[in-house]
């Protein structure tokens, strides 16, 4: 194409006033939220069900009117259980797509890849998986539980019912180590002992001699914090080695994964977890919740889980902020989420402690029962305490690591 | 001493489900010189054949022993005859084809089955070894081993259809000039290397379940297992997993898992260092 005075004033003037059209069409536009989760690979087990939780939240919000009149934008980054695109998409997220929130991060290991990145990129971060706990970072808000509010409810529990001696195993990278080393200090303080902890790396699927050698120490009952589609088979093993009834077991991990759907009853039936949500909790704000879940799914969606709700609580959190900061820039909502946000959630209320940025919220001790979680006991408003033993934004705001117990 | 015979049972355990893993592999390496990269799919598939049978209500036995294996070997058959056939005598086109053929093979099962780990219970219970228990599956692993190493021997060793086979791996062109067909040979070579790996893949699925990229776990132990051997396909493959075996789970037993994998990967450096043509490089030479 010849281009002469006259088609190139044409094209700029074009291009001149598609500016100033989008320009003034800016309010309009809608608000991008990230969402970064493992849709493919071995942990996609973990992370469909959050984004479902995510692609429901942000439905509702985008039916309720929006936030601050504009639409949401849900951009989904399949991370394909693989570390490297969680860099490549937290950058991508944060400099291309200039997303307003991130949520995202399924393992303790891709959460410490994107977070430096988002830090970087001064993008706001949601973590809303369980975790190890210890983190503190002023950009990132933590909406899963930790040990405080969970092993240390379990551990006394678990000891009370079935003895003082507790064989520990746990996936081998940040998560199953640091919280194996919570278990340990929770079985010590309530007066038992942990005479193995065994760390198993993601892809191992024969437990052969990890069970003989369990036999050999003779615990009351065995902790898993087991991770992944491979470690599954340790609970076929287990099972098939007549195990399950001579030896119960307790789990920081069980079921967040559909575990106890994919396993037989006969191979998990007694197991003891606690977590925040369960879809079987009786409040009206849950049934409410499961019933226009289950209409978006599809009835046979096989459970709602411990990562889905805290997924959904994230967006709730970050929108109800949003909302209270009358704005969508970040330090505007991370001070409006610092007063202490809160909100009236299925799994019961939910509250961002300002200090840690974790969260306060309830917590239940539940049994596996034919594919089903049977919730046993209750906790209500359990805080972050271990954090919070390390961890003050008030107080040290620039502070940025995470903190690991030493026992 | 109680502790000592279920240790001695997962010794076994292992030296079979290492042997059963890499058998199908070693024959169509040490038949073909075909490096078939796609080896831990072929074991996937017979996993998901059995699984899909038994939930389809055919018997969990017939399910593993004749359909895993029929249908495996008819895949095997057909990847040979499409694939492999054009690329004898190129091993590294036929790596790079057969890699390709395996990550079509996890594509394809992840989009039908998705990428959940699938299982079926291990029938057959626990039985007690005074204070301890076990599955009597790990004893069915170990049997259903014995057995196929038994038959593929008798195979090589008796009938006619051995000694073609030897005869054809030893020198295709002399056997060809002496009336042997050798591409039927190796069709139906790979056709059996296949239902081997289809049958291991549906023996240990009850034990470890199964999903799309489960291969990858398996690929490189038979790999391992199977250039330890050397060229001997079943003194190698008998020798190398009983060696590898034994110190994967004596180590894996004494220190952690991970201590277990590390100790076999270095018992196989060594072992190549000292006798780069395998064990049978070396010992049992004139073995099968």
């Amino acid at each position: 194409m010849r281009v002469n005075r006259r088609t190139f004033m044409q094209g700029t003037a074009a291009t001149a006033a598609a500016g100033m059209f989008s320009s003034s069409a800016w309010a309009e536009e809608p608000i991008n939220v990230a969402s970064i989760h493992d849709l493919s690979g071995g942990l996609d087990i973990y992370g469909k069900p959050m984004v479902d939780a995510m692609t429901l939240a942000i439905e509702e919000a985008n039916a309720a009117g929006g936030l601050l009149g504009r639409q949401l934008k849900l951009i989904n980054y399949d991370t394909q259980s693989n570390m490297q695109l969680y860099t490549q998409f937290a950058q991508q997220a944060a400099l291309k797509d200039k997303v307003a929130v991130v949520h995202g991060g399924i393992t303790s290991a891709s959460r410490e890849v994107i977070r430096p990145v988002l830090d970087k990129f001064k993008t706001l971060y949601f973590y809303n998986t369980q975790y190890e706990g210890g983190v503190c970072d002023r950009n990132q808000f933590d909406t899963g539980v930790t040990p405080a509010q969970t092993v240390e409810k379990l551990v006394p529990y678990a000891m009370k019912k079935w003895g003082k001696k507790v064989y520990v195993i746990a996936a081998d990278y940040n998560y199953g180590q640091i919280t194996s080393q919570w278990v340990k200090k929770y079985v010590t303080e309530n007066g038992g002992e942990v005479p193995a902890i065994d760390f198993f790396p993601l892809d191992v699927t024969n437990f052969g001699p990890t069970i003989s050698k369990i036999q050999a120490a003779k615990p009351d009952f065995v902790w898993s914090a087991l991770v992944g589609g491979a470690h599954i088979s340790f609970y076929r093993q287990w099972a098939a080695a007549g195990m399950r009834k001579s030896i119960p077991m307790a789990s920081t991990t069980f079921a967040v994964g559909n575990e106890h759907i994919v396993l037989s009853p006969d191979e998990c039936n007694g197991m003891l977890i606690c977590y925040n949500y369960f879809q079987d909790l009786k409040n009206p704000v849950n049934e409410k919740f499961v019933a226009s879940f289950l209409k978006r799914f599809g009835a046979d969606y096989p459970n709602i889980t411990e990562l889905a709700m805290g997924t959904y609580q994230g967006f709730r959190l970050w929108a109800e902020a949003v909302k209270k900061a009358g704005s969508v820039d970040r330090m505007k909502v991370i001070e409006a989420l610092e007063t202490g946000i809160s909100i009236d959630a299925p799994s019961g209320k939910v509250t961002i402690d300002p200090p840690t940025h974790h969260c306060v919220l309830d917590v239940h001790i539940a049994e596996v029962a034919d594919k089903k979680l049977k919730v046993l006991e209750d906790f209500a408003q359990q805080k972050p305490a271990d954090t919070a033993a390390v961890c003050d934004l008030i107080k040290n705001p620039t502070d940025n690591q995470q903190y690991v117990i030493k026992i | 001493m109680d502790l000592v015979a279920l240790l001695a049972i997962q010794v076994l355990y292992a030296i079979a489900s290492l042997a059963l893993i890499s058998v199908g592999l070693a024959i169509i390496f040490g038949m073909m010189r075909v490096i078939n990269l796609a080896h831990g799919e072929f074991l996937m598939l017979g996993g998901y054949a059995a699984i899909v049978a038994t939930s389809h209500g055919i018997s969990i036995w017939i399910a593993m022993l004749v359909v895993a294996p029929i249908v495996v070997g008819l895949i095997g058959v057909i990847v040979e005859r499409t694939i492999i056939r054009f690329l004898y005598g190129r091993m590294i086109d036929t790596m790079l084809a057969t890699w390709g053929l395996s990550l079509f093979l996890v594509g394809l099962t992840t989009a039908i089955f998705g990428n959940t780990t699938v299982g079926i219970s291990a029938p057959l219970g626990s039985f007690q070894i005074g204070a301890y228990r076990t599955s009597v599956y790990t004893l069915f692993v170990i049997a259903v081993a014995a057995v196929v190493l038994a038959v593929i021997f008798a195979v090589m060793r008796w009938t006619r259809l051995g000694l073609i086979a030897r005869g054809t791996m030893q020198n295709a062109n002399m056997a060809a000039a002496l009336g042997v067909n050798p591409p039927r040979v190796y069709a139906v070579t790979f056709g059996v290397g296949a239902a081997l790996s289809g049958l291991a893949g549906a023996v240990l699925a009850p034990v470890s379940g199964v999903f799309p990229t489960i291969g990858v776990a398996y690929v490189a132990k038979s790999f391992i297992t199977v250039i330890g051997g050397g060229a001997a396909i079943l003194s190698g493959t008998v020798s190398a997993s009983a060696l590898f075996g034994t110190i994967n789970q004596i180590a894996t037993f004494v220190t952690t898992p991970v201590f277990g994998e590390v100790a076999l990967l270095a018992a196989a450096i060594i072992l190549i260092r000292l006798l780069p043509q395998g064990i049978t490089g070396r010992f049992f030479r004139r073995g099968l």
